[in-house]
């Protein structure tokens, strides 16, 4: 199952630049489109349909995920440096299980 | 080649939001050659986006041009917008047109984001177009598709 999520922010950067945010997360991401070859019965739905990114509180960044994401979701976007703050990141799966992480970004 | 679609595996949600996806769900997708989608790719597009009429241009896709591997392919999106607080994008809605569930993935923008850009893996189960549908601040939509040949289908089955 999924482990602790990895996320790479630049340790700072300068007002305004529009920086760029990698996340990845381990997860199995089940489609539920799969069978058990043995039983020949569906493997349930289970993957992590939801992303979001804060900054100072403020969500900054969203995504909703379908079965269509592969295994450990890679998702990358950016930002455009208000000031010094804080990232929190949180995902959550089907089975209503959330993982969460935070990053500091300093302003130089 | 004709593919049976599994509508009927699509979300709860998407069921809700009256896709027609039980009448769908016996519905044979032929593999029609050129852009022409099957009426119920339309549909979902429709139904996960809304009404009105995605005009082409401004939003760029990023996606190789043959994937090997069907389980992992790397694709980017990105719309041209200015990013300010009146005129930004606001989502962008990918799509795999003959994926069992058609609808990859959806990211929200803000004004703070500085540029309409983000990158992820998607699955695809077979050579199909992505096709991605941006919503601006505006309520006006844009749409961008790339032909992606996949080697090895990604989706289980």
């Amino acid at each position: 199952m999924a482990t602790k999520p990895r996320v790479k922010v630049p340790k700072s950067a300068k007002v305004g630049d529009v920086i760029e945010i990698k996340t990845l997360i381990s997860h199995k991401m089940e489609t539920g489109n799969r069978k058990n070859k043995k039983t020949g019965k569906k493997i349930p739905r289970l993957i992590i349909n939801s992303f979001v990114a804060k900054f100072n509180g403020k969500q900054v960044f969203q995504s909703k995920m379908h079965p269509s994401i592969s295994a450990n979701p890679y998702i990358a976007f950016f930002l455009k440096v208000p000031g010094a703050g804080e990232f929190e990141f949180i995902w959550t799966d089907d089975s209503g299980k959330s993982w969460s992480a935070k990053k500091k970004l300093a302003v130089n | 080649m004709t593919k049976r679609i599994q509508l009927s595996v699509i979300d709860r949600r998407d069921f809700v939001l009256g896709a027609g996806a039980a009448a769908a769900a016996t519905a044979l997708l032929s593999a029609s050659a050129g852009a022409v989608w099957a009426k119920e790719f339309s549909e979902i597009v429709k139904s996960a986006v809304g009404d009105g009429k995605p005009t082409e241009g401004k939003v760029s896709l990023e996606l190789p041009e043959i994937a090997e591997n069907g389980n992992t392919v790397p694709f980017a999106v990105s719309v041209e917008s200015p990013m300010t607080e009146d005129d930004y994008v606001k989502s962008v809605h990918v799509f795999a047109e003959k994926n069992p569930n058609p609808e990859v993935v959806v990211f929200h923008f803000s004004p703070m984001s500085g540029k309409a850009s983000a990158k992820s893996r998607m699955r695809l189960a077979t050579t199909q177009d992505v096709v991605a549908v941006a919503t601006m601040s505006s309520g006006a939509l844009f749409i961008g598709k790339r032909t992606v040949k996949v080697t090895i289908g990604g989706c289980g089955g």
